[in-house]
C-alpha cells in the first residue's frame, strides 16, 4: 500500500494522565495492537488529544487501514467496500461504530458492578475483623469464667474441709477447758454508765426492736426534713425561672380553639391548674403538682428557645438583607432613618449653638454699648414720662377752668337764688292777696304765667347751657349726665321742696286748696328744676 | 534498744481523760513486756505495768480508764486500771489461743478472737457473764461498731456463705442475722450516722452491699465484672458519701439518696488540669559555713550534715508524676487506689494510687474535683486527717512529717540527732499534738493553736 508511515499510537494509563504528543516513527501493527488492546477507557479531555493525536490530515489512508484490520481481527466486517479497496463502506463503518458503542456500554456498567462488589467486600472485610476481635474477647471472658467458676467450686471444696478441722479442733478445745475458769479479775467494775447490767430476755429483745426502728426513724425523718427543705428551694427556684421565662417571652396569643374542643372539662383542669399556679403550689408535692410544674417549665423554656431562635433568624437574615417580615427593618431603611435622625440632630446641634452664641452675644457685650443700650431704655422711658406729665397738666389745668367755672357759676346761682328767693316772697304776697281778692275766678292764667315764666326761664336756661359748654376732654360723657342729674336732682328738689310744698297748705285754708297747691308745687318743683338744671350745667362735675 | 509495737498504734494515744486530769491527756505505749503510760503533754512517766509475756496489742478504753494488753502467742489478755493501779484483770483464752482482742464501745467488756477464728468470746468486766459469737468471718474487717456503740455488726461465715449478725452492746443480744450475696465477704463498715452498714466483697468480684440497721438490702453496686475490684472504702463523717477505690485506679462516689454513683475520681500519671495546685518535695542542699568543719565532727554536725532538708515547691501544670508500672503476675499487686480518708468537715478527700506511691490527691468534695496533688520524694506510709480542722499530715518514712492544709503545706523536721524515719502518725482527738512513730521510737508532735482575734 505504499510507503509505510507508521503511526505511533500514544500510550493511554488507566487514569489518562500522560498524552505523549504524536511522532511520526515506524512502528510494528503488531505492538500497536497490542497496545491498543491495553488501552483502557480514555477520558474525555484526553480522548479529543487522542483523537488528534492518531488521525490527522497527513495519514488518513493509513489510520483508516489500520483500523480496518483491528477491526477485521476482531471480528467486525471489513470498513471498505470489497477488501483491499480504498472506498469505504459508510453502511459497515457505521454498524462497526454502533457496536463499538454497545460494547463501550456494556464494559461500563461491567465496571460498575465490579466497583461495587469492592466495596462490599471491603465493608464485610471489616464486619468481620469486629467481629472476630469481639469472639475472640468473648472467648477469653468465657475461659475466665469457666476458670473462675472452678476456682469457686474448689474453694469451696478446700473451705468445707478446713471447717471439718475447725470443728474438730473447736471440740477438742472446749473439751480441754471446760473446768478451767479463763478470767481472773480482783474485783468487778462498775458499769462506764452506772447502770447495771441486763438480762436477755423476751422483753429485752422487744426493746430492742423498738429502740432499733426508733433510731432508723428517727434518721429518716431528719433525712426527709433535708429533702424537703431542698426540695422547696428548688421548687422556689423554678417557679422564679417561669415567671422570669414568661416575663421574656414576648406577648403569647391565645388558642381559643383548643379550649372549645375539649369542652368544659379542660376549663376545669385548667381552672384547677390556675389556681394551683398561684404562690402556694409549692407547697405541694403529689404527682400532678409536681408534674405540672415540670411540664410547665418544660413548655415556657421550649417557647423561650424558638422564640431565640427566631430572634437569631431574623437577625441573620436582616444582615443577608431579606426581608420577608413587615416588623423587621432591612438594613438599608435602618440606616436612611439612622442618617435623618442624625441630620436632625445635627441641625438642632447647629440651632442651640446659634441660640447660644446670640444669648453669649447678649450678655457679654463691651461697656460702651451697655451703656447705650441703657440710656436708650432710659429716654424712651424719659419720653415716655413726659408725655405723660404734659397729659397730666393739661388735664389738671382743664380741671381748673372748670373748677374756677363752677365756682362762678356756684356764686351767679347763689345770688340769683336770693333774687329767686325775693321774688318768690313778693309773688307770694302778691298772690295771696289776690286771692283774697277774687278767689272765685277759677282762671287758668296763673299757670300760664308761670309756665310763661318758666318758658323764659327754660329758655334762659337754654342759653345759659349753650353758651357754657366747656370742652373738656372728657366731654363725652357729659350729655347723658345732664338727665340722670337732674332725675338725682328731681328727687333732691321734691324733698327739698317739700317743707315750701308742706308749708304752703297751712296757709290756704280752703277745701280747693289742695289742687292748687299740688299745682303749685308742680309749678314750684317744674322752676326749681330749671333753675336747678340750669345751674347744674353751669357745674361740671370735677 | 526499745520496742514499739504499730499494732497498738490505735491504742497508743489516750483520750481527753474525763476526770479533769488537766493537759491533753496520757499516753501509753509497750516495750517488750512492759507497759508505760505517760502524760501525754509533758510526756513523763505516770504509771508502769508488768506484763506476763511480749504484748502484742495495746488499747485503751472507750472512757480512758483501763487499757488491755494482748499476748497472742501466750492467749492472754491482761487489763490494766489508771485508776487504781493495783486492780488487775487477766483472761487466759488457753488452748483456744488468740489472734485479736479489742474493747466493746462501753469500756467493760473485751471481744477476743481465738485462733483459726474459731470464736468470738465477750468477757465482762462488771458481771460474771460471757457471751460466745461462732463462726465469726476471718476477714480483714470482721467486727464493726456504731458510732455511738449501741450496735455491733459482725461477719460470720457458714456453710460457705457468708452471714452478718448485729448485735445490741448493751447485752449482747441478737437483732438480725440475715445472709449476704457476696462471694468472699471481705469487710464491713457502718456509716457513722449508724443506720446504714456497707458490706464489700473480695477483690475479686467488685461488688459493694449496703444494708439498713433493720438488716433489709438497701442497695447492691457493682461498677464492673472481671477485673480486680474493691481495695479501700470509706465513709464521709456526715454519711453523704461512700468512697470506693478499686484497683483500676479510680475512686468512685456514692451517694447516700439513691446509693448510685455520682463521680469517678481518676488518679492519671499526668496532671493536666490548671486549677490543681502541684507542691512537690525538693530537697534542699544543707548550708554549711567552711570554717565550722572540724575533725573529728561533732555529733550535731554529722547529723545535719547527713540528714537532708527538704521544702516543697509548686509545680506548673501540666505535671508527670512517678509512675510505676504494676507487676502483672503478683497476687495483690501495688496498684489502685489503697488508701483513702475524709476530712472531718467533709469537703475533702485523700487518696493514694498505689501506682504513684509518692503522690497523696486531695480531692475537694464540694467541687468534686481534683484540688491539690502532694508528690513527695519517697513513697507515702500513711496519712491522717486532724480529727478537728481540714489539716492532712502525711508520713514517708523520712524523719519530716509533711502538713497541708487549704492554706498551703508544711515539711516539719522531727529535731534530734539520728534519724527519726516516721512509719505512721496517729492525731490526738483535740487535734493539738500527733503521734509520730517510727520502728523503734516515738515521739509527739505538739501544733501551736493560732490565737484567733
Amino acid at each position: 500500500m505504499g510507503d509505510w508511515r507508521t503511526v505511533t499510537v500514544p500510550l493511554l494509563s488507566s487514569d489518562s494522565k500522560n498524552i505523549f504528543p504524536y511522532t511520526s516513527e515506524r512502528k510494528s501493527p503488531a505492538s500497536m495492537s497490542s497496545e491498543v488492546l491495553r488501552l483502557s477507557l480514555p477520558s474525555a479531555k484526553s480522548m479529543h488529544s487522542f483523537f488528534s493525536a492518531f488521525c490527522t490530515e497527513e495519514n488518513i489512508e493509513q489510520s483508516i487501514s489500520y483500523i480496518d484490520r483491528e477491526l477485521t481481527t476482531m471480528g467486525f466486517p471489513s470498513i471498505y467496500v470489497e477488501s483491499k479497496g480504498k472506498e469505504l463502506d459508510l453502511v459497515s463503518m457505521v454498524n462497526c461504530m454502533n457496536e463499538l458503542l454497545v460494547l463501550q456500554h456494556k464494559n461500563l456498567r461491567a465496571q460498575e458492578e465490579i466497583e461495587i462488589q469492592h466495596l462490599k467486600l471491603g465493608s464485610d472485610m471489616d464486619h468481620l475483623q469486629n467481629c472476630y476481635t469481639k469472639l475472640k474477647v468473648q472467648k477469653l471472658q468465657n475461659v475466665i469464667s469457666s476458670r473462675a467458676t472452678q476456682y469457686n467450686h474448689d474453694m469451696k471444696r478446700k473451705e468445707r474441709e478446713y471447717n471439718k478441722l475447725k470443728e474438730r479442733l473447736h471440740q477438742l478445745v472446749m473439751n480441754k477447758k471446760d473446768k478451767k475458769l479463763a478470767m481472773e479479775v480482783l474485783n468487778y467494775v462498775g458499769r462506764a454508765d452506772g447502770k447495771r447490767g441486763a438480762w436477755r430476755t423476751d422483753k429485752t429483745e422487744a426493746r430492742n426492736e423498738e429502740e432499733m426502728y426508733k433510731v432508723l426513724l428517727s434518721d429518716y425523718e431528719q433525712r426527709q426534713k433535708q429533702l424537703l427543705l431542698e426540695n422547696t428551694e428548688l421548687k422556689k427556684v423554678l417557679q422564679q425561672m417561669k415567671k422570669d421565662i414568661i416575663s421574656l417571652l414576648p406577648p403569647q396569643k391565645q388558642k381559643p380553639k383548643e379550649r372549645s374542643e375539649d369542652g368544659p372539662v379542660l376549663s376545669d383542669q385548667e381552672e384547677d391548674i390556675g389556681e394551683l399556679n398561684k404562690e402556694n403550689m409549692w407547697e405541694l408535692s403529689c404527682e400532678t403538682v409536681r408534674e405540672q410544674l415540670t411540664n410547665s417549665i418544660r413548655k415556657q423554656w421550649r417557647m423561650l428557645k424558638n422564640h431565640v431562635e427566631k430572634l437569631d433568624n431574623q437577625v441573620s437574615r436582616g444582615h443577608s438583607g431579606a426581608l420577608n417580615e413587615k416588623d423587621v427593618i432591612s438594613r438599608e431603611d435602618h440606616e436612611l432613618e439612622t442618617g435623618k435622625l442624625e441630620l436632625e440632630i445635627q441641625q438642632c446641634k447647629e440651632m442651640i449653638r446659634t441660640q447660644q452664641q446670640l444669648l453669649q452675644q447678649q450678655l457679654t457685650c463691651d461697656d460702651d454699648t451697655t451703656l447705650l443700650l441703657q440710656d436708650c431704655y432710659l429716654l424712651e422711658e424719659r419720653e415716655r414720662l413726659q408725655e405723660e406729665w404734659r397729659l397730666f397738666r393739661e388735664q389738671k389745668r382743664n380741671f381748673e377752668k372748670e373748677r374756677k367755672s363752677f365756682t362762678e357759676a356756684a356764686i351767679r346761682l347763689g345770688l340769683e337764688r336770693k333774687a329767686f328767693e325775693e321774688d318768690r316772697g313778693a309773688w307770694l304776697k302778691h298772690q295771696f292777696l289776690s286771692m283774697t281778692a277774687d278767689c272765685k275766678s277759677e282762671n287758668s292764667t296763673t299757670p300760664s304765667a308761670f309756665l310763661r315764666s318758666a318758658d323764659t326761664d327754660l329758655r334762659l336756661v337754654r342759653s345759659a347751657s349753650q353758651q357754657k359748654r366747656p370742652p373738656s376732654v372728657l366731654s363725652t360723657t357729659a350729655s347723658p349726665e345732664p338727665c340722670q342729674i337732674s332725675q338725682y336732682i328731681t328727687q333732691n328738689s321734691v324733698a327739698s321742696e317739700k317743707p315750701a310744698a308742706d308749708y304752703l297748705p297751712n296757709l290756704w285754708v280752703g277745701s280747693d286748696g289742695k289742687e292748687e297747691t299740688e299745682e303749685c308745687t308742680k309749678t314750684w318743683e317744674d322752676s326749681g328744676l330749671d333753675t336747678l338744671c340750669r345751674n347744674l350745667h353751669m357745674e361740671q362735675l370735677p | 534498744a526499745s520496742n514499739c509495737q504499730r499494732a497498738g498504734l490505735d491504742g497508743i494515744l489516750g483520750r481527753n481523760s474525763l476526770r479533769g486530769r488537766g493537759g491533753p491527756g496520757t499516753g501509753a505505749s509497750c516495750v517488750q513486756h512492759r507497759l508505760v503510760v505517760r502524760d501525754a503533754s509533758t510526756l513523763q512517766i505516770l504509771h508502769l505495768y508488768t506484763c506476763t509475756d511480749q504484748i502484742q496489742y495495746i488499747e485503751w478504753s472507750s472512757d480512758s480508764q483501763f487499757i488491755l494488753c494482748a499476748m497472742y502467742k501466750r492467749g492472754l489478755v491482761q487489763v490494766w486500771s489508771l485508776e487504781q493501779p493495783d486492780w488487775h484483770c487477766r483472761i487466759d483464752e488457753g488452748s483456744a489461743g488468740l489472734v485479736a482482742s479489742c474493747w466493746s464501745p462501753d469500756g467493760r467488756h473485751i471481744l477476743n478472737t481465738t485462733e483459726f477464728h474459731l470464736r468470738i468470746t465477750v468477757w465482762s468486766l462488771c458481771t460474771k457473764s460471757v457471751s460466745y459469737i461462732k463462726y465469726p468471718k476471718a476477714c480483714q474487717q470482721g467486727v464493726a461498731f456504731t458510732k455511738d456503740g449501741r450496735y455491733m455488726a459482725v461477719a460470720e461465715r457458714r456453710d460457705c456463705k457468708d452471714f452478718i449478725s448485729i448485735f445490741v452492746c448493751r447485752n449482747w443480744q441478737l437483732l438480725r442475722h440475715f445472709d449476704t450475696e457476696t462471694q468472699d465477704l471481705f469487710g464491713i463498715e457502718w456509716a457513722p450516722n449508724g443506720c446504714v452498714l456497707a458490706a464489700w466483697d473480695t477483690c475479686l468480684e467488685y461488688k459493694v452491699l449496703l444494708y439498713s440497721l433493720d438488716g433489709r438490702l438497701l442497695s447492691s453496686y457493682r461498677a464492673y465484672e472481671w477485673p480486680l475490684g474493691i481495695k479501700s472504702i470509706a465513709w464521709s463523717p456526715s454519711s453523704q458519701f461512700l468512697a470506693i477505690g478499686s484497683f483500676d485506679e479510680k475512686v468512685r462516689i456514692l451517694n447516700h439518696v439513691t446509693w448510685k454513683k455520682i463521680t469517678e475520681l481518676e488518679h492519671p500519671a499526668v496532671i493536666t488540669n490548671k486549677k490543681t495546685i502541684v507542691y512537690k518535695e525538693v530537697e534542699k542542699s544543707p548550708t554549711l559555713g567552711t570554717e565550722r568543719l572540724s575533725f573529728p565532727p561533732t555529733r550535731a554536725l554529722a547529723s545535719s550534715l547527713f540528714s537532708t532538708q527538704s521544702k516543697y515547691d509548686i509545680c506548673q501544670v501540666p505535671v508527670s508524676l512517678n509512675y510505676i508500672k504494676p507487676v502483672a503476675d503478683k497476687a495483690n499487686p501495688k496498684v489502685g487506689v489503697g488508701m483513702l480518708a475524709f476530712s472531718a468537715d467533709n469537703c475533702f478527700l485523700a487518696t493514694k494510687n498505689d501506682n504513684i506511691p509518692n503522690a497523696v490527691w486531695i480531692w475537694d468534695m464540694r467541687k468534686l474535683k481534683l484540688a491539690v496533688v502532694l508528690e513527695q520524694l519517697y513513697s507515702i506510709q500513711c496519712f491522717q486527717w486532724d480529727p478537728c480542722q481540714p489539716r492532712l499530715a502525711v508520713c514517708t518514712g523520712s524523719s519530716r512529717v509533711y502538713l497541708w492544709s487549704p492554706a498551703g503545706c508544711v515539711v516539719v523536721k522531727v529535731p534530734g540527732e539520728g534519724d527519726f524515719q516516721i512509719v505512721s502518725l496517729s492525731w490526738h482527738s483535740s487535734g493539738d499534738s500527733m503521734l509520730l512513730l517510727s520502728k523503734d521510737h516515738f515521739c509527739v508532735c505538739y501544733l501551736e493553736r493560732e490565737e484567733v482575734k
